[in-house]
Protein backbone atom coordinates (compact mmCIF):
# COMPACT_ATOMS: atom_id res chain seq x y z
CA UNK A 1 0.00 0.00 0.00
CA UNK A 2 1.49 3.35 -1.10
CA UNK A 3 1.45 6.79 0.39
CA UNK A 4 -1.35 8.83 -1.18
CA UNK A 5 -0.42 12.21 0.25
CA UNK A 6 3.13 13.13 1.26
CA UNK A 7 3.80 16.60 2.63
CA UNK A 8 7.30 17.67 3.62
CA UNK A 9 8.31 20.89 5.30
CA UNK A 10 5.42 22.81 3.77
CA UNK A 11 5.32 26.59 4.29
CA UNK A 12 2.87 29.29 3.19
CA UNK A 13 3.50 32.93 4.00
CA UNK A 14 1.18 35.82 3.28
CA UNK A 15 3.55 38.79 3.60
CA UNK A 16 4.79 38.67 7.18
CA UNK A 17 2.06 36.30 8.30
CA UNK A 18 2.96 32.62 8.32
CA UNK A 19 -0.26 30.65 7.70
CA UNK A 20 1.41 27.25 7.42
CA UNK A 21 4.72 26.79 9.19
CA UNK A 22 6.94 23.83 8.22
CA UNK A 23 4.41 21.02 8.43
CA UNK A 24 5.02 17.40 7.37
CA UNK A 25 2.70 14.42 7.30
CA UNK A 26 1.79 11.40 5.18
CA UNK A 27 -1.53 9.74 4.45
CA UNK A 28 -1.42 6.07 3.34
CA UNK A 29 -3.77 4.87 0.62
CA UNK A 30 -7.22 3.91 1.80
CA UNK A 31 -6.91 5.63 5.16
CA UNK A 32 -9.14 8.30 6.64
CA UNK A 33 -7.10 11.22 7.87
CA UNK A 34 -8.54 13.95 10.09
CA UNK A 35 -6.89 17.36 9.99
CA UNK A 36 -7.98 19.18 13.13
CA UNK A 37 -7.35 22.66 14.42
CA UNK A 38 -9.02 25.79 15.74
CA UNK A 39 -10.28 28.50 13.39
CA UNK A 40 -7.51 30.15 11.43
CA UNK A 41 -4.97 27.41 12.22
CA UNK A 42 -4.07 26.81 8.58
CA UNK A 43 -6.33 23.88 7.65
CA UNK A 44 -7.99 25.40 4.62
CA UNK A 45 -4.73 26.96 3.41
CA UNK A 46 -3.16 23.48 3.49
CA UNK A 47 -6.08 21.98 1.56
CA UNK A 48 -5.78 24.73 -1.05
CA UNK A 49 -2.13 23.87 -1.57
CA UNK A 50 -2.85 20.14 -1.78
CA UNK A 51 -5.57 20.77 -4.36
CA UNK A 52 -3.50 22.93 -6.77
CA UNK A 53 -5.29 26.26 -6.24
CA UNK A 54 -2.60 27.88 -4.11
CA UNK A 55 1.17 27.76 -4.58
CA UNK A 56 3.23 26.99 -1.47
CA UNK A 57 6.00 29.35 -0.37
CA UNK A 58 8.31 26.35 0.12
CA UNK A 59 8.30 22.64 0.86
CA UNK A 60 7.18 19.68 -1.19
CA UNK A 61 3.84 17.96 -1.77
CA UNK A 62 2.99 14.67 -3.50
CA UNK A 63 -0.64 13.84 -4.15
CA UNK A 64 -1.14 10.42 -5.74
CA UNK A 65 2.55 10.61 -6.66
CA UNK A 66 2.26 13.96 -8.44
CA UNK A 67 3.37 17.49 -7.63
CA UNK A 68 0.36 19.88 -7.40
CA UNK A 69 2.44 22.85 -8.56
CA UNK A 70 3.69 21.18 -11.75
CA UNK A 71 1.48 18.18 -12.62
CA UNK A 72 -1.83 19.89 -11.95
CA UNK A 73 -3.95 17.80 -14.29
CA UNK A 74 -2.83 14.46 -12.87
CA UNK A 75 -3.39 15.73 -9.33
CA UNK A 76 -6.80 17.22 -10.15
CA UNK A 77 -7.96 14.02 -11.79
CA UNK A 78 -7.14 12.04 -8.65
CA UNK A 79 -9.21 13.94 -6.12
CA UNK A 80 -12.75 15.05 -5.41
CA UNK A 81 -13.39 17.90 -3.01
CA UNK A 82 -16.11 19.35 -0.84
CA UNK A 83 -15.11 22.91 -0.05
CA UNK A 84 -15.76 24.67 3.21
CA UNK A 85 -17.91 27.28 1.45
CA UNK A 86 -20.62 26.43 -1.06
CA UNK A 87 -19.38 25.99 -4.63
CA UNK A 88 -22.52 25.12 -6.59
CA UNK A 89 -24.06 27.27 -9.30
CA UNK A 90 -27.34 28.42 -7.73
CA UNK A 91 -28.85 29.31 -11.08
CA UNK A 92 -28.56 25.74 -12.36
CA UNK A 93 -30.52 22.67 -11.30
CA UNK A 94 -29.02 19.86 -9.23
CA UNK A 95 -28.85 17.67 -12.33
CA UNK A 96 -27.14 20.44 -14.34
CA UNK A 97 -24.57 21.01 -11.61
CA UNK A 98 -23.77 17.29 -11.62
CA UNK A 99 -23.66 17.16 -15.41
CA UNK A 100 -21.35 20.16 -15.60
CA UNK A 101 -18.97 18.45 -13.18
CA UNK A 102 -19.10 15.18 -15.10
CA UNK A 103 -18.34 16.92 -18.39
CA UNK A 104 -15.48 18.93 -16.89
CA UNK A 105 -13.98 15.68 -15.59
CA UNK A 106 -14.55 13.85 -18.86
CA UNK A 107 -16.90 11.19 -17.51
CA UNK A 108 -18.47 9.47 -20.58
CA UNK A 109 -22.15 10.18 -21.18
CA UNK A 110 -23.67 6.79 -20.30
CA UNK A 111 -21.59 6.36 -17.18
CA UNK A 112 -22.25 9.93 -16.15
CA UNK A 113 -25.98 9.42 -16.32
CA UNK A 114 -25.80 6.21 -14.32
CA UNK A 115 -23.54 7.59 -11.62
CA UNK A 116 -25.51 10.83 -11.28
CA UNK A 117 -28.72 8.86 -10.72
CA UNK A 118 -27.00 6.60 -8.23
CA UNK A 119 -25.29 9.39 -6.27
CA UNK A 120 -28.24 11.78 -6.22
CA UNK A 121 -30.35 8.95 -4.93
CA UNK A 122 -27.73 8.11 -2.32
CA UNK A 123 -27.77 11.63 -0.85
CA UNK A 124 -31.58 11.59 -0.88
CA UNK A 125 -32.10 14.20 -3.59
CA UNK A 126 -33.50 11.97 -6.34
CA UNK A 127 -36.86 13.75 -6.38
CA UNK A 128 -35.22 17.20 -6.37
CA UNK A 129 -32.93 16.59 -9.33
CA UNK A 130 -34.70 19.03 -11.62
CA UNK A 131 -34.95 21.79 -9.02
CA UNK A 132 -32.78 24.90 -8.98
CA UNK A 133 -30.06 24.79 -6.36
CA UNK A 134 -31.05 28.29 -5.19
CA UNK A 135 -34.16 26.73 -3.66
CA UNK A 136 -32.14 24.17 -1.67
CA UNK A 137 -31.45 24.39 2.06
CA UNK A 138 -27.85 24.49 3.30
CA UNK A 139 -27.94 20.80 4.16
CA UNK A 140 -29.27 19.82 0.74
CA UNK A 141 -26.54 21.82 -0.98
CA UNK A 142 -23.94 20.08 1.16
CA UNK A 143 -25.31 16.66 0.24
CA UNK A 144 -25.29 17.56 -3.43
CA UNK A 145 -21.69 18.68 -3.12
CA UNK A 146 -20.71 15.38 -1.57
CA UNK A 147 -22.44 13.53 -4.41
CA UNK A 148 -20.71 15.74 -6.96
CA UNK A 149 -17.26 15.19 -5.44
CA UNK A 150 -17.70 11.43 -5.87
CA UNK A 151 -18.98 11.56 -9.46
CA UNK A 152 -15.68 11.01 -11.24
CA UNK A 153 -14.55 8.19 -8.90
CA UNK A 154 -11.67 10.04 -7.23
CA UNK A 155 -8.80 8.18 -5.52
CA UNK A 156 -8.68 10.84 -2.82
CA UNK A 157 -11.54 12.74 -1.25
CA UNK A 158 -10.89 16.13 0.37
CA UNK A 159 -13.61 17.21 2.75
CA UNK A 160 -13.25 20.67 4.31
CA UNK A 161 -15.77 20.68 7.18
CA UNK A 162 -18.21 18.62 5.14
CA UNK A 163 -20.82 18.04 7.81
CA UNK A 164 -21.47 21.63 8.91
CA UNK A 165 -25.17 22.31 9.04
CA UNK A 166 -26.18 18.69 8.59
CA UNK A 167 -28.49 16.82 10.94
CA UNK A 168 -27.14 13.74 12.77
CA UNK A 169 -29.00 11.39 10.41
CA UNK A 170 -27.37 12.83 7.32
CA UNK A 171 -23.97 13.04 9.00
CA UNK A 172 -24.10 9.38 9.94
CA UNK A 173 -25.35 8.43 6.52
CA UNK A 174 -22.57 10.28 4.73
CA UNK A 175 -19.81 9.09 7.05
CA UNK A 176 -20.85 5.47 6.84
CA UNK A 177 -20.80 5.70 3.04
CA UNK A 178 -17.37 7.33 3.10
CA UNK A 179 -16.06 4.65 5.48
CA UNK A 180 -17.40 2.02 3.13
CA UNK A 181 -15.72 3.69 0.14
CA UNK A 182 -12.45 3.80 2.00
CA UNK A 183 -12.71 0.15 2.98
CA UNK A 184 -14.03 -1.36 -0.25
CA UNK A 185 -12.48 0.84 -2.90
CA UNK A 186 -9.46 2.11 -0.93
CA UNK A 187 -10.44 5.71 -1.42
CA UNK A 188 -8.20 7.92 0.70
CA UNK A 189 -10.04 10.54 2.72
CA UNK A 190 -8.57 13.80 4.01
CA UNK A 191 -11.00 15.81 6.09
CA UNK A 192 -11.23 18.71 8.51
CA UNK A 193 -13.94 19.11 11.12
CA UNK A 194 -14.77 20.86 14.36
CA UNK A 195 -16.79 17.88 15.57
CA UNK A 196 -14.25 15.91 17.61
CA UNK A 197 -16.60 12.98 18.23
CA UNK A 198 -16.86 12.62 14.46
CA UNK A 199 -13.07 12.63 14.03
CA UNK A 200 -12.69 10.14 16.88
CA UNK A 201 -15.17 7.77 15.29
CA UNK A 202 -14.11 7.78 11.65
CA UNK A 203 -10.45 8.83 11.42
CA UNK A 204 -7.65 6.26 11.35
CA UNK A 205 -5.18 9.04 12.03
CA UNK A 206 -5.42 12.68 12.96
CA UNK A 207 -3.06 15.63 12.98
CA UNK A 208 -3.71 18.67 15.15
CA UNK A 209 -2.58 21.95 13.68
CA UNK A 210 -2.41 25.23 15.59
CA UNK A 211 -0.93 28.59 14.50
CA UNK A 212 0.29 26.93 11.31
CA UNK A 213 2.23 24.17 13.12
CA UNK A 214 1.35 20.54 13.67
CA UNK A 215 1.31 20.08 17.46
CA UNK A 216 0.34 16.41 17.59
CA UNK A 217 -0.14 13.49 15.22
CA UNK A 218 -1.33 9.91 15.57
CA UNK A 219 -4.36 7.68 16.01
CA UNK A 220 -7.15 9.32 18.06
CA UNK A 221 -6.48 6.75 20.81
CA UNK A 222 -2.81 7.69 20.99
CA UNK A 223 -3.62 11.36 21.32
CA UNK A 224 -6.07 10.70 24.13
CA UNK A 225 -3.49 8.54 25.88
CA UNK A 226 -0.73 11.10 25.46
CA UNK A 227 -2.81 13.92 26.91
CA UNK A 228 -4.49 11.64 29.48
CA UNK A 229 -7.89 12.75 28.22
CA UNK A 230 -11.16 10.84 28.13
CA UNK A 231 -12.33 12.21 24.79
CA UNK A 232 -10.67 13.57 21.68
CA UNK A 233 -12.29 16.91 22.41
CA UNK A 234 -10.48 17.11 25.78
CA UNK A 235 -7.26 16.06 24.07
CA UNK A 236 -7.80 18.78 21.46
CA UNK A 237 -8.32 21.44 24.13
CA UNK A 238 -5.29 20.18 26.06
CA UNK A 239 -3.19 20.53 22.91
CA UNK A 240 -4.47 23.85 21.60
CA UNK A 241 -5.53 25.70 24.77
CA UNK A 242 -8.73 27.46 25.75
CA UNK A 243 -8.25 30.77 23.97
CA UNK A 244 -10.92 31.59 21.41
CA UNK A 245 -9.47 32.41 18.00
CA UNK A 246 -10.25 35.41 15.93
CA UNK A 247 -10.65 34.52 12.31
CA UNK A 248 -10.55 37.31 9.83
CA UNK A 249 -13.89 37.65 8.09
CA UNK A 250 -13.85 37.46 4.34
CA UNK A 251 -15.88 39.83 2.27
CA UNK A 252 -18.00 36.90 1.10
CA UNK A 253 -20.87 37.67 3.44
CA UNK A 254 -20.98 41.29 2.45
CA UNK A 255 -21.00 40.18 -1.18
CA UNK A 256 -23.89 37.79 -0.63
CA UNK A 257 -25.87 40.65 0.84
CA UNK A 258 -25.01 42.86 -2.12
CA UNK A 259 -25.83 40.00 -4.45
CA UNK A 260 -29.38 39.92 -3.22
CA UNK A 261 -29.79 43.64 -3.67
CA UNK A 262 -28.31 43.51 -7.15
CA UNK A 263 -30.34 40.57 -8.26
CA UNK A 264 -33.42 42.57 -7.35
CA UNK A 265 -32.16 45.42 -9.51
CA UNK A 266 -31.92 43.06 -12.42
CA UNK A 267 -28.23 43.19 -13.24
CA UNK A 268 -25.55 40.96 -11.83
CA UNK B 1 -13.08 21.46 -25.90
CA UNK B 2 -15.70 19.92 -23.62
CA UNK B 3 -14.92 22.48 -20.92
CA UNK B 4 -15.29 25.38 -23.35
CA UNK B 5 -18.61 23.97 -24.50
CA UNK B 6 -20.14 23.38 -21.08
CA UNK B 7 -18.98 26.67 -19.54
CA UNK B 8 -20.26 28.55 -22.57
CA UNK B 9 -23.58 26.74 -22.29
CA UNK B 10 -23.76 27.65 -18.62
CA UNK B 11 -23.50 31.39 -19.41
CA UNK B 12 -26.27 31.07 -21.98
CA UNK B 13 -28.56 29.21 -19.59
CA UNK B 14 -28.03 31.81 -16.91
CA UNK B 15 -28.83 34.58 -19.40
CA UNK B 16 -31.99 33.01 -20.77
CA UNK B 17 -33.20 32.27 -17.24
CA UNK B 18 -32.95 35.79 -15.90
CA UNK B 19 -35.50 37.97 -17.68
CA UNK B 20 -34.84 40.62 -15.03
CA UNK B 21 -31.32 41.00 -16.35
CA UNK B 22 -32.42 41.02 -19.98
CA UNK B 23 -35.04 43.70 -19.41
CA UNK B 24 -33.00 45.60 -16.82
CA UNK B 25 -30.04 46.15 -19.10
CA UNK B 26 -32.29 47.37 -21.93
CA UNK B 27 -33.23 50.45 -19.92
CA UNK B 28 -30.14 52.50 -20.57
CA UNK B 29 -29.89 51.92 -24.35
CA UNK B 30 -33.59 52.69 -24.83
CA UNK B 31 -33.22 55.88 -22.81
CA UNK B 32 -30.30 57.04 -24.97
CA UNK B 33 -32.04 56.00 -28.15
CA UNK B 34 -35.25 57.85 -27.39
CA UNK B 35 -33.87 60.93 -25.63
CA UNK B 36 -30.97 61.58 -27.99
CA UNK B 37 -32.35 59.99 -31.13
CA UNK B 38 -35.48 62.06 -31.17
CA UNK B 39 -34.13 65.02 -29.19
CA UNK B 40 -31.27 65.80 -31.57
CA UNK B 41 -32.95 64.65 -34.76
CA UNK B 42 -33.95 68.01 -36.21
CA UNK B 43 -30.75 69.72 -35.10
CA UNK B 44 -28.65 66.98 -36.75
CA UNK B 45 -30.63 67.19 -39.96
CA UNK B 46 -30.36 71.00 -40.04
CA UNK B 47 -26.59 70.72 -39.64
CA UNK B 48 -26.56 68.55 -42.75
CA UNK B 49 -25.81 65.27 -40.93
CA UNK B 50 -28.79 63.44 -42.36
CA UNK B 51 -31.00 61.08 -40.35
CA UNK B 52 -29.69 61.09 -36.77
CA UNK B 53 -31.53 57.91 -35.81
CA UNK B 54 -29.74 56.00 -38.55
CA UNK B 55 -26.48 57.48 -37.30
CA UNK B 56 -27.17 56.82 -33.63
CA UNK B 57 -28.66 53.29 -33.75
CA UNK B 58 -25.35 51.45 -34.46
CA UNK B 59 -23.82 53.41 -31.56
CA UNK B 60 -26.60 52.36 -29.21
CA UNK B 61 -26.30 48.72 -30.30
CA UNK B 62 -22.56 48.94 -29.61
CA UNK B 63 -23.31 50.44 -26.22
CA UNK B 64 -25.59 47.57 -25.25
CA UNK B 65 -22.92 45.08 -26.32
CA UNK B 66 -20.20 47.00 -24.47
CA UNK B 67 -22.08 47.11 -21.18
CA UNK B 68 -23.21 43.50 -21.27
CA UNK B 69 -19.80 42.25 -22.37
CA UNK B 70 -17.96 43.99 -19.55
CA UNK B 71 -20.52 42.71 -17.04
CA UNK B 72 -20.28 39.17 -18.35
CA UNK B 73 -16.52 39.30 -17.87
CA UNK B 74 -16.81 40.79 -14.41
CA UNK B 75 -19.15 37.95 -13.39
CA UNK B 76 -15.93 36.14 -12.43
CA UNK B 77 -16.00 38.20 -9.24
CA UNK B 78 -19.44 36.84 -8.38
CA UNK B 79 -18.40 33.30 -9.17
CA UNK B 80 -15.39 33.76 -6.95
CA UNK B 81 -17.48 35.09 -4.07
CA UNK B 82 -20.30 32.58 -4.44
CA UNK B 83 -17.81 29.75 -4.75
CA UNK B 84 -18.50 28.32 -8.18
CA UNK B 85 -15.14 29.47 -9.52
CA UNK B 86 -13.38 26.98 -7.21
CA UNK B 87 -15.29 24.10 -8.75
CA UNK B 88 -13.91 24.97 -12.19
CA UNK B 89 -10.39 25.75 -10.98
CA UNK B 90 -9.84 22.31 -9.40
CA UNK B 91 -11.22 20.46 -12.45
CA UNK B 92 -8.68 18.66 -14.67
CA UNK B 93 -8.95 21.18 -17.51
CA UNK B 94 -6.57 23.99 -18.36
CA UNK B 95 -7.26 27.53 -17.25
CA UNK B 96 -7.13 28.49 -20.90
CA UNK B 97 -10.15 26.30 -21.68
CA UNK B 98 -12.04 27.73 -18.72
CA UNK B 99 -11.35 31.32 -19.65
CA UNK B 100 -12.17 30.73 -23.34
CA UNK B 101 -15.46 29.05 -22.44
CA UNK B 102 -16.44 31.85 -20.10
CA UNK B 103 -15.38 34.60 -22.49
CA UNK B 104 -17.09 33.04 -25.47
CA UNK B 105 -20.29 32.51 -23.47
CA UNK B 106 -20.17 36.10 -22.22
CA UNK B 107 -19.61 37.39 -25.73
CA UNK B 108 -22.59 35.45 -27.11
CA UNK B 109 -24.78 36.78 -24.30
CA UNK B 110 -23.64 40.35 -25.04
CA UNK B 111 -24.36 39.81 -28.73
CA UNK B 112 -27.82 38.48 -27.97
CA UNK B 113 -28.49 41.59 -25.94
CA UNK B 114 -27.17 43.73 -28.80
CA UNK B 115 -29.55 41.95 -31.16
CA UNK B 116 -32.49 42.74 -28.89
CA UNK B 117 -31.48 46.41 -28.95
CA UNK B 118 -31.13 46.21 -32.74
CA UNK B 119 -34.73 45.05 -33.00
CA UNK B 120 -35.85 47.87 -30.70
CA UNK B 121 -34.00 50.35 -32.93
CA UNK B 122 -35.87 48.97 -35.94
CA UNK B 123 -39.15 49.46 -34.10
CA UNK B 124 -38.12 53.04 -33.25
CA UNK B 125 -37.70 53.78 -36.96
CA UNK B 126 -34.11 52.81 -37.72
CA UNK B 127 -33.66 51.60 -41.32
CA UNK B 128 -30.61 49.65 -42.51
CA UNK B 129 -28.95 50.43 -45.83
CA UNK B 130 -28.61 46.94 -47.19
CA UNK B 131 -29.60 43.51 -45.87
CA UNK B 132 -26.61 42.07 -47.75
CA UNK B 133 -24.27 43.67 -45.24
CA UNK B 134 -26.00 42.11 -42.21
CA UNK B 135 -23.43 39.28 -41.95
CA UNK B 136 -20.70 41.96 -41.80
CA UNK B 137 -22.64 43.70 -39.03
CA UNK B 138 -22.82 40.41 -37.12
CA UNK B 139 -19.05 39.98 -37.42
CA UNK B 140 -18.50 43.45 -35.98
CA UNK B 141 -21.00 42.83 -33.18
CA UNK B 142 -19.18 39.64 -32.30
CA UNK B 143 -15.76 41.32 -32.30
CA UNK B 144 -17.02 44.12 -30.05
CA UNK B 145 -18.57 41.54 -27.71
CA UNK B 146 -15.44 39.37 -27.56
CA UNK B 147 -13.11 42.31 -27.07
CA UNK B 148 -15.00 43.81 -24.15
CA UNK B 149 -15.78 40.49 -22.49
CA UNK B 150 -12.01 39.94 -22.51
CA UNK B 151 -11.50 43.30 -20.81
CA UNK B 152 -14.16 42.34 -18.26
CA UNK B 153 -12.41 39.01 -17.72
CA UNK B 154 -9.09 40.75 -17.09
CA UNK B 155 -10.69 43.19 -14.65
CA UNK B 156 -12.74 40.47 -12.93
CA UNK B 157 -9.64 38.32 -12.46
CA UNK B 158 -7.74 41.10 -10.75
CA UNK B 159 -10.47 42.56 -8.52
CA UNK B 160 -11.21 40.67 -5.31
CA UNK B 161 -14.73 41.98 -4.75
CA UNK B 162 -17.33 44.37 -6.10
CA UNK B 163 -15.98 47.37 -4.16
CA UNK B 164 -14.16 48.57 -7.24
CA UNK B 165 -17.24 48.30 -9.41
CA UNK B 166 -18.26 52.00 -9.57
CA UNK B 167 -14.64 52.74 -10.49
CA UNK B 168 -14.87 50.42 -13.49
CA UNK B 169 -18.23 51.85 -14.45
CA UNK B 170 -17.28 55.53 -14.27
CA UNK B 171 -13.64 55.43 -15.33
CA UNK B 172 -13.67 52.63 -17.90
CA UNK B 173 -17.07 51.74 -19.34
CA UNK B 174 -18.65 55.18 -19.50
CA UNK B 175 -15.61 56.95 -21.06
CA UNK B 176 -15.26 54.09 -23.55
CA UNK B 177 -18.84 54.68 -24.59
CA UNK B 178 -18.83 58.49 -24.69
CA UNK B 179 -15.51 58.77 -26.53
CA UNK B 180 -16.26 56.25 -29.23
CA UNK B 181 -18.16 58.20 -31.82
CA UNK B 182 -21.33 56.37 -30.82
CA UNK B 183 -23.20 59.63 -30.24
CA UNK B 184 -21.42 62.09 -32.56
CA UNK B 185 -19.33 61.84 -35.76
CA UNK B 186 -15.62 61.22 -35.25
CA UNK B 187 -14.69 64.11 -37.50
CA UNK B 188 -14.13 67.82 -36.88
CA UNK B 189 -13.35 67.31 -33.19
CA UNK B 190 -10.80 69.12 -30.99
CA UNK B 191 -7.36 67.51 -31.22
CA UNK B 192 -7.41 65.92 -27.72
CA UNK B 193 -10.80 64.35 -28.28
CA UNK B 194 -9.71 63.15 -31.69
CA UNK B 195 -6.77 61.32 -30.12
CA UNK B 196 -8.97 59.81 -27.39
CA UNK B 197 -11.33 58.47 -30.04
CA UNK B 198 -8.46 57.05 -32.08
CA UNK B 199 -7.13 55.17 -29.04
CA UNK B 200 -10.52 53.74 -28.07
CA UNK B 201 -11.14 50.23 -29.45
CA UNK B 202 -14.90 50.81 -29.40
CA UNK B 203 -14.47 53.63 -31.98
CA UNK B 204 -13.52 51.03 -34.57
CA UNK B 205 -16.36 48.72 -33.54
CA UNK B 206 -18.93 51.51 -33.77
CA UNK B 207 -17.51 52.67 -37.09
CA UNK B 208 -17.52 49.18 -38.57
CA UNK B 209 -21.04 48.50 -37.39
CA UNK B 210 -22.25 51.86 -38.61
CA UNK B 211 -20.62 51.20 -41.96
CA UNK B 212 -22.33 47.86 -42.28
CA UNK B 213 -25.75 49.08 -41.17
CA UNK B 214 -25.92 52.71 -42.32
CA UNK B 215 -23.10 52.86 -44.88
CA UNK B 216 -21.22 55.80 -43.31
CA UNK B 217 -17.57 55.29 -42.38
CA UNK B 218 -15.11 57.54 -40.60
CA UNK B 219 -12.33 55.07 -41.43
CA UNK B 220 -12.90 52.10 -43.73
CA UNK B 221 -14.30 48.63 -43.24
CA UNK B 222 -10.85 47.04 -43.69
CA UNK B 223 -9.22 49.39 -41.16
CA UNK B 224 -12.01 48.79 -38.63
CA UNK B 225 -11.86 45.05 -39.07
CA UNK B 226 -8.08 44.74 -38.85
CA UNK B 227 -7.69 47.06 -35.85
CA UNK B 228 -10.56 45.41 -34.00
CA UNK B 229 -9.34 41.87 -34.71
CA UNK B 230 -5.80 42.60 -33.55
CA UNK B 231 -7.02 44.34 -30.39
CA UNK B 232 -9.44 41.50 -29.65
CA UNK B 233 -6.65 38.93 -29.95
CA UNK B 234 -4.39 40.97 -27.66
CA UNK B 235 -7.07 41.57 -25.03
CA UNK B 236 -8.17 37.94 -25.11
CA UNK B 237 -4.56 37.02 -24.34
CA UNK B 238 -4.39 39.63 -21.56
CA UNK B 239 -7.66 38.41 -20.02
CA UNK B 240 -6.48 34.80 -20.19
CA UNK B 241 -3.17 35.75 -18.59
CA UNK B 242 -4.80 37.45 -15.61
CA UNK B 243 -7.30 34.62 -15.24
CA UNK B 244 -4.47 32.06 -15.21
CA UNK B 245 -2.88 33.96 -12.31
CA UNK B 246 -5.92 33.70 -10.02
CA UNK B 247 -5.16 32.06 -6.70
CA UNK B 248 -7.85 31.27 -4.20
Amino acid sequence: MGEMIVVQDLVKNYGDFCAVNHISFTVPEGKIFGFLGPNGAGKTTTIKMLTTVLDPTSGSIRVNGHDPTREQKQVRRSFGIVFQDPSLDDELTAQENMDLHGILYGVPHAERKKRIDMLVDFVGLADRKKDFVKHFSGGMKRRLEVARALLHKPRILFLDEPTIGLDPQTRNHIWSYIQQLSKEESVTVFFTTHYMDEADRVANDVAVIDHGKIVAQGAPGELKEKTKSATLEDAFIALTGHAIREEEATSADRMRMMGRVWRGAGRR
Amino acid sequence: MRAIYILCLRQLKRYVRSPARIIGSLGQPILFLVALGFGFRSMFARAGGGNYLNFLAPGIISMAILFNAVFSGIEIIWDRQFGFLKETLVAPVSRLEIVFGRTLGGAIVAMAQGTVVFVICLIAGFRIESALLLPVAIVFMFLIALLFTSIGTAVGSVLQDMQGFPLIMNFLVMPLFFFSGALFPATGLPKALQIALRLNPLTYGVDGLRGALSNTFAFSMATDFIVLSILTAILLAVGSYFFSKIQL
